[in-house]
């Protein structure tokens, strides 16, 4: 979307093969990077962003002027702590801040990809994300941290990688998208695919943009981060600047009001395409049907320690499925910790000020960091 | 806690592969971790005590061994450690029959119900023991199957299950078990230690 900020990016000119066939070559990617990467290359960590995240984790966002999307947990004396790891963070393919997206113009058109743009999978995202890491001449990750999407690249990258990152934490993720997800992501789809403006994928050669229908799948997709006991302590059925009820469809509620305010938001900084593209990247996530239909297999090869994390109130990626990756890992020995956060806060939690999770993560990043260095010496 | 510690400790190999169950704020392991072995995994049911094990980097995994052990493949440690936990579940057999599934070995340590001070308190005053050892009132007690030295030796008889070494704590006193002196140990320690294998 915003193309006029200038972003950091390298241009990955190894073709790469989609899982849907086709190749792709010469296309960007996206990054940002905290901290110092020290002598020995050993304090590299690559968070992997969720949907509607980007390369911007931590300080401000150039782009919205807020602050980066893991703030809470990546910055200088924060549980990842960028005065001790070099953080990158990249955006993914199908993204539209910067990297490889339907919103990149195609130089011989002049024109925005637009629905042109080959189906891309998280396998896809993260074999073009280790393109960067090459280019960075890091031989090997000291971690790979991401939740939500974020976390199902994390197992990917491990599945494909499995000797390049000391340290694996998934957050708040399943190994596979359950029919419930799909059904979310798939209302946020049609509701875009049904505003007019959305021209077959094509509406910014009309200088449209469907912002109606992007409002709406963001709003839905909203609730879902949500719990209902949060919701229901934060808004109730409090109104909206009126002391009662107006009898009509504004926004008399609370609730309504911000949601709306959410969908009005994410509009600015979204580009509608990337979001059809990406929610069908994660609807396509399988790990398990990707190693014959056991998900131990993905993880055979690797010595990569675990360390799992759900959120009790998380009904999206409920703490069952995240105890899959870790039943899939138990049952082949792998090294693998697990715990699940007391929270409120829904889905959302992992991005959010809950204290016993950044202190967990924290802690443990920190002493196994301790840990891992010790043993080399 | 510290003559616990140190027995389990001579009881294993080093450099090998050992699975603490129940493992609290990862005291054991932190203390097995130093003398023994770096590859210790453990598994607790308290959220707390797992955050409190994961802060010291600790490889900890919430969860209930009743129902949890299933996960892990047969034979996958060489050693599994139940530490003064047998008596708080529902099903210790169960339990039993899952470490021994889970480990090569088995190190069960039980805080011994027919320790003469605890047979002393229901004799005289006629309520429910509370010692050091088991500081809680029936009423709020975890421990729903208490047991004796002797019983645990001979429930190991009656299932085949292979006693390797049994060793009775009576404050830092460190003595065998033998089936001669069964009954002597089982009135005079306060805690057995058994390495079993199925």
């Amino acid at each position: 979307m915003n193309k006029n900020i200038d972003t950091k990016k390298i241009i990955i000119s190894n073709p790469l093969k989609l899982d849907c066939g086709k190749e792709i070559n010469n296309f960007p990617i996206a990054y940002e990077t905290y901290g110092e990467l020290n002598s020995e290359k050993s304090n590299a960590i690559l968070v992997f962003h969720a949907l509607t995240g980007d390369q911007y984790v931590s300080g401000k966002n150039p782009i919205t002027n807020k602050d980066g999307w893991w703030s809470y947990v990546v910055g200088e004396n924060k549980p990842i702590d960028t005065n001790k790891f070099f953080v990158i963070c990249a955006n993914v393919i199908g993204g539209c801040m910067g990297s490889y997206g339907p919103s990149t113009i195609n130089e011989s058109t002049g024109k925005q990809i637009g629905t042109d743009f080959p189906i891309i999978t998280i396998n896809d995202m993260v074999n073009a994300q280790y393109e960067l890491i090459k280019y960075l001449e890091i031989e090997k990750l000291f971690a790979v941290v991401g939740g939500s999407m974020g976390g199902m690249q994390v197992l990917q990258f491990v599945a494909n990688f499995p000797d390049k990152a000391k340290l694996a934490i998934p957050i708040a993720c399943t190994s596979s998208h359950s029919a419930q997800n799909i059904a979310f992501n798939e209302l946020g789809r049609q509701a875009i695919m049904a505003d007019s403006k959305w021209e077959n994928g094509f509406y910014n050669n009309y200088k449209l943009n469907p912002d109606k229908g992007l409002a709406v799948a963001r709003m839905a997709a909203h609730i879902t981060y949500l719990s209902e006991k949060g919701l229901q302590e934060k808004f109730g059925r409090k109104l909206q600047d009126r002391d009662s009820l107006r009898y009509g469809f504004e926004a008399d509620f609370q609730i309504e009001s911000y949601l709306r305010y959410q969908g009005s938001v994410f509009v600015d900084r979204f580009d509608a395409n990337s979001y059809l593209y990406i929610t069908r990247a994660m609807d396509y996530f399988d790990l398990s049907k990707q190693y014959k239909g056991n998900l131990s297999n993905a993880f055979k090869e690797t010595k990569t320690k675990f360390f799992v994390i759900s959120f009790t109130s998380d009904w999206l990626y409920p703490t069952s499925e995240n105890r899959e990756i870790v039943i899939a890992l138990n049952s082949i020995g792998a090294d693998v910790g697990f715990v699940e956060i007391e929270s409120d806060k829904g889905h959302d939690s992992f991005l959010l000020d809950v204290p016993s999770f950044l202190k967990t993560l924290g802690d443990y990043i920190n002493s196994t960091y301790k840990v891992i260095n010790e043993r080399r010496i | 806690m510290k003559e616990e510690f140190n027995i389990i400790s001579n009881l294993i190999e080093k450099n090998t592969r050992v699975l603490d169950v129940g493992c609290g704020n990862g005291d054991l392991m932190k203390f097995l971790q130093e003398n023994k072995t770096k590859d210790i995994r453990g598994l607790e049911i308290s959220k707390e005590k797992v955050q409190n094990c994961l802060s010291k980097g600790l490889t900890v995994i919430e969860g209930n061994a009743e129902s949890d052990l299933k996960q892990f493949p047969k034979s996958s440690f060489d050693y599994v450690i139940l530490s003064q936990t047998l008596q708080a579940f529902l099903n210790p057999e169960l339990v039993i029959n899952e470490l021994l599934k889970v480990g090569k070995k088995v190190i069960v340590t039980i805080p011994n119900f027919g320790y003469w001070r605890v047979r002393l308190q229901l004799l005289f005053k006629g309520t429910m023991p509370v010692t050091e050892n088991l500081p809680h009132e029936w009423y709020n007690t975890p421990n729903l199957h208490m047991c004796t030295i002797k019983d645990f030796y001979n429930f190991c008889s009656s299932k085949n299950i292979k006693i390797f070494k049994s060793i009775a704590l009576k404050k830092s006193r460190i003595s065998e078990i033998n089936k001669s002196n069964l009954n002597y140990k089982n009135l005079d320690s306060h805690l057995g230690i058994f390495l079993i294998e199925s």
